[in-house]
């Protein structure tokens, strides 16, 4: 089980990150759509550095934001709860250098969509909750798909962030580019290998699946938008 | 009963400001494009809020800049037509449909709202299906099912034929006029097409550069259009500026010749036009109101000919023409090979008289 520990390790913060920034980037990526403030420019920008930023940078404001000798982390310690060095860590560092490419896509998604069917759907008296599950969300799929493969692709991928805020503890927050750097530097090849192939597989057979089950979503958006 | 429209609005190049009443009936909203019909719609549905006025419908605000009242779109009970339909291309027509049923009704209830409204459509038979796979009309007709299932208190059609190919137009129109007669409330049709308008609406308010132009009853404007944008946009292809030089005569400017009428006419007369079909070839030498027309050139559309037409013998290859004629081909066989110039006679009872006026023209 501990050989593999950084599988479950990957799989388990990917997931999670995933799930949280699929969450988090729609509702975002909403609320920018139809927001047309001066900041917008700069709100813009900021949700999306951590895609360009170098992940060492992130990972040091991370570091600068929850590490014990800082204020947020600080009054964390006071309440007895430590993010730094644990598996949070892994999942705070993947959210936040997946979130951008989950946020722009769908920012991208929801642009496409004609206005007219979403003001449509509101003359007809029904909830803007309902309207953005039942109408917004199916008609932005292919993009939201788009976006969560490429979230969990970067999430399960992520290095530099992790590293600085949660370290290389074997079975707890070794993931396995993490691991694929320490048995190189090693010397340790075939191990190295081993974690390689199986990051390939992981990452084909997500995006394969997720192809898949967008197919027919997509088909009948953009038969909408062919016409 | 009815709407109550009193609005202005900036908008990029112009100010829409319109204010009229629509009763219980098909309004037409006729205008050019960019001349603020959509837009009044627009304020009316609750998608775009005005700066300042007020919207009642059957006695229920909408919209009041001054109390600052301003319903929502989703409970406002407009029933909206969009040009394009917007019909939801991930639900089939059953699930379009039924898509603005939720609140309160049972199942059952629900499904034979839904039933009825695909048999007085004529849909049957397509409820499985997906938007894509319908037709212009049957999407056009989906689209007014749903906005009819939910039962709003007015109907606002924009532009819901450009979308549509010539031959499919004229039968989709008469189609919606039996769709509408089962619907109690006021409608709004907006177009830029003065055919549709006629044939749909009773009362017809034109509109142009974000103001009303002229409102009435579609014979008054029709016959009779008040201003030069309700010639132009009723389709009188022949407008000439005028003056009025003796107490029966006016001077057309634009074409150089003078009509004579058998009753005074007024003072203010500021253009005068005369509809294409309504010139007429006249052998009578002695009728004043002919007058010798060189043909510039001609034009052949499937059962029609135009004939452009110019007071005085063109020069070289010159294209300016003063008359445009349309005629049927028959007709225009028998006149084609008679001698220039031919003696066309512009009857003053069809001359369309356009006076100066600032004030929108209200016609009963």
């Amino acid at each position: 089980m501990s050989e593999f520990s950084p599988l479950w390790i990957s799989i388990k913060t990917s997931i999670t990150a995933t799930f949280i920034v699929f969450f988090i980037g729609i509702a975002t990526a909403w609320y920018m759509a139809s927001y047309k403030g001066k900041a917008r420019g700069i709100i813009d920008g900021i949700l999306t550095l951590p895609m360009v930023l170098p992940p060492t940078v992130v990972g040091f404001i991370l570091l600068m934001i929850i590490g014990k000798n800082f204020p947020l982390g600080k009054l964390l310690n006071g309440f007895g709860i430590t993010l730094i060095f644990t598996w949070v860590a892994t999942v705070i560092a993947a959210t936040v250098v997946a979130f951008p490419l989950m946020y722009r896509t769908c920012v991208g998604a929801f642009s496409q969509i004609d206005v007219n069917v979403i003001n449509a759907a509101r003359t007809l008296g029904v909830s803007e909750w309902r309207i953005f599950w039942k109408v917004v969300v199916p008609l932005a799929w292919p993009g939201i798909a788009a976006g969560t493969v490429l979230a969990f692709a970067r999430a399960l991928g992520e290095f530099g962030a992790t590293i600085m805020i949660a370290g290389s503890i074997p079975g707890k927050t070794q993931t396995i580019p993490i691991a694929i750097y320490f048995a190189v530097a090693n010397g340790e090849t075939g191990n190295a290998i081993k974690w390689v192939i199986l990051i390939f597989i992981i990452s084909l057979t997500v995006m394969v699946a997720t192809d898949k089950w967008s197919q027919k979503q997509g088909f009948l958006v953009s038969s909408a938008r062919r016409k | 009963m009815g709407l109550e429209v009193d609005i202005t609005k900036k908008l990029a190049g112009f100010e829409l400001r319109v204010d009229f009443k629509a009763d219980n009936d098909i309004f037409g909203l006729l205008g050019a494009s960019g001349s603020g019909k959509s837009m009044t719609l627009r304020c009316i549905a609750g998608i775009v809020t005005p700066d300042t006025g007020k919207i009642v419908l059957n006695g229920r605000v909408l919209f009041d800049s001054e109390n600052k009242i301003n319903i929502p779109i989703r409970e406002r009970k407009v029933g909206f037509l969009f040009q394009n339909y917007a019909l939801f291309p991930n639900m089939t027509v059953e699930q379009n449909i039924g898509f603005g049923l939720v609140k309160s009704i049972s199942k059952v209830e629900r499904t034979n709202k839904i039933k009825k409204r695909i048999a007085d459509l004529q849909l049957n038979g397509m409820e499985k299906r997906y938007p894509y796979q319908l037709s212009g009309g049957q999407q056009q007709r989906v689209a007014l099912a749903r906005a009819l299932v939910v039962e709003p208190e007015i109907l606002l059609l924009d532009e819901p034929f450009s979308a549509l190919d010539e031959h499919l137009k004229n039968s989709m129109i008469v189609q919606l006029r039996d769709d509408l007669r089962s619907f109690k409330g006021t409608s709004i049709f907006v177009t830029h097409n003065m055919e549709e308008a006629y044939q749909l609406c009773n009362n017809i308010m034109i509109i142009t550069g974000g103001s009303i132009n002229a409102i009435g009853h579609k014979d008054a404007i029709f016959n009779n259009p008040p201003t030069l944008c309700a010639a132009e946009l009723t389709g009188c292809k022949n407008i000439s500026r005028a003056r009025k030089i003796e107490s029966n005569i006016i001077e057309a400017i634009d074409w150089g010749c003078r009509i004579t009428f058998n009753y005074k006419i007024e003072d203010n007369i500021t253009a005068i036009g005369i509809r294409a079909h309504y010139l007429e070839v006249n052998e009578n030498n002695e009728d004043i109101n002919t007058f010798n027309c060189w043909v510039v050139f001609t034009s052949e559309t499937l059962f029609r000919t135009k004939v452009f037409l110019k007071f005085s013998e063109p020069i070289g290859d010159e294209k300016n023409y003063n008359l445009q004629w349309d005629i049927s081909k028959d007709e225009w066989n028998l006149v084609k090979n008679k001698p220039l110039p031919l003696r066309i006679r512009i009857n003053p009872e069809k001359v369309i008289q356009i006076k100066a006026s600032v004030e929108i023209k209200r016609l009963q």
